[in-house]
């Protein structure tokens, strides 16, 4: 089958490349980008695992065609630290909180948190657990997940991370 | 996971994706938000030879109020469903239901195009269109017409819809101002299909239901209209008995399959479940 000819933006990076229509985007990511962040899960759009930021959206990217991807701009967990190594919030809040153990879910609970966080900066324990409920944990019991994103919530906002009382 | 192969369109314009669906004939599928048929072709129960994907469409990305109607293009996504002004004053029970379907990854890509026209008896806002009377837009070769959402589903995966027909808007009448809402879904875990769910939309004046509409999802290979128990329902208080009446009436045209959810007799006491408690709220809601 013809390849396709795409063009998009990887955390601010313009890359040109040629795919097969068939070809997943967490396949592209991960074997032509070789940007291995974005975890296959279950590849059945359950997990979330791969999720990665897309035009401001969370995306599954085992539930979208690189093809469709052309003209995208897209963010994976590779680009959220700062140049010089500094950790963005959430990843900072997710080493403070103890917000992963084994964590193959964390590429894609961070970018889902960050999507939640640009639309809803001080989010509800109740949102934080609304907005993250199509990404799984099979560790944690998400205790740790929640404060981790309210951590980060609070940092973002510029006011000190209290942990609620239990 | 590896879907087979296949040619890649991306028409701009609704008359080009019509006119290659046409000549690709069956070996062609169209790809709305692709959270339907993309699982499907990873397990390789769908392999076209040709993906025509409408996502390249802008004047199927669109949301407005015309003469008494709420139009909304068929690429719309749940998410835009959820985030709409328009919709939380109007018709805010298409709110209420787009929070219900799968997660929010997949309601960022999502439309309610796909959702309505797929024909899976699992997807929940047929059952809405059906309670709200809606119509939607199809065109196809042989050119524009309406179909009305309750004429439009047939059987599972089976509609009104000609080869090469694709639907290009929803039209919802806009309620009555004031009108009560509920969608009321009982189903496993986020992220699943309903085991039973209730549509309910109703007008209340001088405390009595002037009227009301009934939609049911996946209790049948169609989502239900359940015009009897809303017939049952206009004109009384809700009262313990005619909630009842309604109920058993409703659970009457239900013909659920046995499955992972529940066998079948549940999963009809369940939408009687649903149904009660989609009453209920939509009262509360209710002005007047």
């Amino acid at each position: 089958m013809a390849k396709s000819q795409i063009t998009l933006t990887v955390n601010g990076k313009k890359e040109e490349a040629l795919v097969e229509p068939r070809t997943l985007l967490i396949h592209f990511l991960r074997e032509q980008l070789n940007l291995t962040g974005p975890h296959i899960g279950c590849e059945t759009t359950h997990c979330g695992a791969c999720t990665i930021d897309l035009n401001g959206m969370s995306v599954k990217s085992c539930t979208m065609f690189a093809v469709q991807a052309n003209g995208a701009d897209i963010v994976t967990i590779e680009g959220m630290a700062a140049a010089d190594g500094t950790l963005h919030a959430l990843q900072e809040g997710f080493r403070e909180m103890h917000g992963l153990q084994c964590g193959f879910c964390t590429p894609g609970m961070i970018m889902r948190a960050h999507r939640l966080l640009q639309e809803n900066p001080s989010p509800t324990e109740e949102e934080i657990r609304f907005g993250i409920a199509g990404n799984l944990c099979r560790c944690t019991g998400y205790q740790n997940i929640v404060k981790a994103i309210q951590y980060a919530a609070a940092k973002l906002g510029g006011v000190p991370y209290r942990e609620a009382a239990e | 996971m590896i879907p087979g192969s296949f040619a890649y369109h991306r028409p701009t314009s609704v008359s080009e994706a019509v006119l290659l669906l046409d000549s690709l004939g069956d070996e062609a599928r169209a790809l709305a938000g692709g959270h339907s048929l993309i699982p499907m072709m990873k397990l390789r129960l769908a392999s076209p030879a040709h993906l025509i994907d409408l996502g390249g469409i802008g004047e199927l990305r669109s949301l407005r109020e015309e003469a008494g109607e709420i139009v909304i293009g068929a690429m719309t996504t749940q998410h835009e469903l959820i985030g709409s002004q328009l919709l939380s004053a109007k018709i805010p029970i298409l709110s209420e239901t787009s929070l219900l379907i799968a997660d929010p990854q997949v309601r960022y890509l999502g439309t309610i195009g796909g959702n309505v026209a797929n024909g899976d008896p699992g997807n929940d806002l047929p059952a809405v269109m059906i309670c709200l009377n809606a119509t939607y837009d199809v065109t196809g070769k042989s050119g524009p017409r309406r179909i009305a959402a309750r004429d439009f589903y047939q059987g599972a995966y089976f509609t009104a819809l000609e080869p090469g027909e694709i639907v290009t808007a929803i039209r919802i009448p806009v309620p009555q101002a004031g009108h009560g809402y509920a969608y009321e879904k009982l189903k496993r875990k986020i992220g699943d299909y309903a085991t039973a769910a209730a549509a309910v939309v109703l007008s209340m004046s001088g405390g009595k239901v002037v009227a009301c509409s009934i939609g049911l999802t996946n209790v049948a290979e169609t989502p239900l209209w359940a015009e009897e128990a809303a017939g049952i329902i206009v004109g009384s208080t809700l009262d313990a008995a005619t909630v009842k009446k309604a109920v058993a009436a409703a659970e009457a045209i239900t013909a659920p399959a046995s499955d992972a959810r529940g066998p079948a007799i549940y999963r009809t006491k369940m939408a009687g479940v649903m149904l009660a408690r989609a009453l209920a709220r939509a009262r509360q809601r209710a002005g007047a």
